[in-house]
């Protein structure tokens, strides 16, 4: 952190043109576009401008390797919706980027990732480090820079910042060579202002569509919302809510939408999708009106898209016009952003009786909630549907939780239940194993007052388990909670399912979780029946410092309900109905 | 389906490799394209022929949009335009066939830009039909074409057309005396073949 004095010196150079280097500048520009932390790793090209950072009040997290960087500036747009920003040198540096860059790309994730590069004179000589960086990244981002001119940091980053939060968010780089940041120019931070936003137009709403959709809703039987993460980066949660209330409209979520509608709402239907439950995909099958706020019928949602909701007609209200008739076709299409389409069609939108529609719904859920695993008496076996229904219960769903990809993910999103949106930070569209602990390490910089779970499982976490130490090193407070099957799951489930038990490279052996925790110099525990989970819970939370749980849950559990991929949305493969799980002799 | 866009591009280094990725992100092969400086300094203009779905047309143009580099598209569709292409063509000729060659110039309304003792160079302009019938007629002499270098199409709306895009970024070519632009009008009704 750097000190009063110099956050007073650099603040003077955002309303008094001065001449600084361009790695002065650099750091100044973030400095003026509200940048308090950002998550990196130097390295030769980018040196200049890690000399530089003493001089600015901006603190930096030093990662344990680029990806991580990259996922923490993601965690940190997530958990707080401002812009995350990753550094790392040029080459390698760069190129470990890439599967976090991605991961915000898919997820449409507002991120500035700042690289170095090889000088100017010797870009394109092969140059020791020197990697065609946005070249490479050109189809992950939304737009990146290459900047070889010391005045043209401030403008290049500025634009970034503009497009990173544009519209449809997502992730753009800037490459800036090292006599960039060597050289010097004047800084003029108002004048490296983007001009304002091309306009775009494909962006309207008619007058029209607004009617047909009104008169859609309003004559509808058996509507559905189908709400997504765009509810979200538009702040929209209110205005989905009152529509909902209004017309009395079941709402199903998008894994990325959690959290945008709150769980315990009584119109609330929970997760559509490949493991939504049956009775949300049944409704959606069911439908006669689907009402798609910013999401974009992603294949994991709509199984195969040539029976997904043949009775429906389909409004799809949607900031980016790509997403329209791309994998849906739809009846009115909205294009522009969420809230303000929203708050202009709700003055169209009157009260509506939608209680026989309600009724069929829960009518439909019944057995199956019941055959649920939470219902189950408590044998002291230990499934990882228990930790996430145990961790939501203690921590009253009120922590912040970066889940990594796979089984453990889909539980959580099945028995934690979110009631505001931020609070589920996970890779959807990329499917990015090892997210979950760099990310949750971005969310808690974003905001340290907040509890951070980690849930993540042996797999994935052994992908970027070196960023222990990252929270060592930050006295990062997260806790850690590994379900540990001892399986990469979800494969292993697939294997089960769809390749005759063909378990080929699933069985996985990890270090002892807790002894690698503990060699970081973080506590930890192993957690092997139910009746221990809610004391080692507890213990975690009340710990001073970063804390890991190993959870050895059942080897062999699936993930119920579950629809083949390619399957219709209504031909899922159900919880089985009898001894529901296999129970394990040590039981007691 | 053909599908004609007309894009105005920033005239910046990378700018065409952003437009060649998203075509080959979308697994559709680029037919024609061509690019060149516009009426507005900083832009350039090109013509993209491509091959795909009927329904492919909105989301092209939409991916279009979202390039930072592409500033306004238009997707000609049906919509009535003129389409050219310019094609050199380098022949075999000899000083005792080239009338020959010179008839069908004049036929094709051709011109001969070039012209040695061995060969000669043949510009045309025209729609792409009318070049691929003169190189039909050439090829009827086995090795008399010796070099083809063929624009690609470039396509123009008719009528007086000018996009919300580029009105709302005003400072157009002659932004001040719109109304002395009002003889466009005119070409509107013009022959298809103005040649």
């Amino acid at each position: 952190m750097g000190t009063n004095a110099n956050t007073q010196a650099s603040n003077a150079h955002l309303t008094t043109p001065t001449r600084l280097t361009g790695a002065e500048i650099l750091w100044a520009t973030l400095v003026g576009e509200g940048v308090t932390d950002v998550f990196g790793y130097p390295g030769g090209a980018i040196l200049p401008a890690y000399d530089a950072l003493r001089k600015f009040p901006i603190h930096h997290v030093l990662v344990r390797h680029e990806q991580g960087a990259a996922h923490m500036a993601d965690g940190y747009a997530r958990a707080s919706g401002k812009v995350g920003v990753a550094i790392a040198t040029s080459g390698p540096g760069a190129t470990n980027l890439i599967t976090g860059i991605a991961t915000a790309m898919l997820d449409s994730i507002p991120i500035v990732c700042i690289t170095g590069n090889v000088s100017s004179k010797v870009l394109g000589t092969d140059a020791f480090q020197e990697v065609d960086i946005t070249g490479i990244t050109l189809p992950v981002t939304k737009h990146n820079f290459l900047v070889h001119r010391t005045e043209d940091i401030a403008p290049a980053l500025r634009h970034a910042f503009q497009i990173a939060t544009s519209g449809r968010p997502g992730p753009v780089l800037v490459d800036i060579t090292k006599d960039a940041q060597q050289g010097t120019a004047i800084f003029d931070f108002e004048a490296a202002k983007p001009r304002a936003y091309r306009p775009h137009p494909m962006l309207h709403v008619e007058e029209s569509g607004l009617a047909h959709a009104a008169e859609l809703i309003r004559n509808a039987k058996r509507p559905v919302i189908l709400a997504g993460h765009g509810v979200i980066e538009s702040g929209a949660m209110e205005q989905v809510r009152t529509l909902a209330e209004r017309a009395q409209i079941p709402v199903a979520l998008t894994l990325l939408g959690l959290g945008c509608f709150p769980a315990s709402h009584a119109l609330n239907m929970g997760m559509m999708g490949m493991h939504g439950e049956a009775w949300v995909n049944h409704a959606i099958q069911e439908a006669d009106l689907l009402i798609a706020c910013g999401m974009r019928f992603d294949d994991r949602v709509t199984g195969s898209t040539s029976t997904y909701a043949l009775k429906a007609k389909k409004i799809h209200i949607e900031i980016d016009p790509a997403e329209i008739n791309k994998n849906i076709k739809v009846d009115v299409a909205l294009v522009g952003d969420l809230r303000a389409v929203l708050e202009d069609l709700l003055p169209r939108i009157p009260g509506r009786d939608g209680s026989a529609w309600l009724k069929t719904i829960d009518a439909s859920k019944g057995a199956v909630s019941v055959r649920d695993i939470k219902n189950l008496p408590d044998s002291g076996h230990l499934y990882a549907a228990h930790v996430m229904h145990d961790l939501w219960r203690i921590t009253s769903g009120d922590a912040i939780v970066a889940t990594d990809v796979g089984q453990h993910q889909m539980w959580e999103a099945q028995y934690f239940h979110h009631e505001k949106p931020r609070t589920l930070i996970t890779s959807g569209g990329l499917g990015t194993m090892g997210f979950a602990l760099p990310a949750a390490i971005g969310a808690k910089v974003a905001c340290p007052d907040r509890e951070v779970w980690v849930i993540a499982g042996d797999g994935g976490f052994q992908m970027t388990a070196s960023e222990l130490a990252t929270i060592v090193q930050e006295k990062i407070k997260i806790n850690i909670a590994i379900i540990n099957n001892g399986y990469l799951g979800m494969v292993r489930q697939w294997q089960e399912f769809f390749y005759e038990r063909n378990y080929e490279a699933t069985p996985l052996v990890s270090p002892d979780f807790v002894k690698l925790a503990d060699a970081h110099g973080i506590q930890g525990r192993a957690v092997r029946t139910r009746t221990e989970l809610a004391e080692a819970v507890s213990v975690a939370r009340s710990a001073p410092g970063a804390f890991l749980l190993n959870f050895l849950v059942e080897k062999e559990d699936s993930v119920y309900p579950m629809i083949p991929a390619g399957n219709a949305l209504h031909e899922m493969i159900r919880r089985p109905g009898k001894n529901p799980l296999v129970e394990s002799p040590d039981d007691k | 389906m053909l599908h004609t866009f007309v894009a105005y591009v920033e005239d910046l280094p990378g700018v065409l490799t952003r437009v060649a990725s998203l075509f080959r992100r979308l697994n559709i092969n680029i037919s024609s394209l061509t690019v060149g400086r516009s009426e507005r300094p900083g832009l350039s203009r090109l013509t993209l022929v491509c091959e795909s779905s009927a329904e492919a047309g909105h989301r092209v143009r939409a991916s279009l949009f979202k390039l930072e580099n592409v500033v306004d598209v238009d997707d000609i569709a049906q919509a009535p335009s003129v389409t050219r292409e310019l094609a050199l063509i380098k022949v075999a000729a000899s000083p005792r066939n080239r009338a020959q060659i010179f008839d069908l110039v004049e036929v094709f309304r051709a011109r001969i830009v070039d012209l040695t003792s061995e060969s000669l160079m043949i510009e045309m302009t025209g729609v792409e039909s009318k070049i691929e019938g003169l190189i039909e007629v050439l090829r009827e002499d086995e090795g008399r074409i010796l070099e083809i270098c063929r624009s690609g199409k470039m396509t123009m709306r008719r009528g007086h057309h000018i996009s919300s895009v580029l009105k709302a970024m005003g400072a157009g070519p002659d932004e001040k005396s719109e109304a002395e632009n009002q003889p466009e009008a005119l070409e509107a009704g013009a022959a298809t073949e103005p040649e």
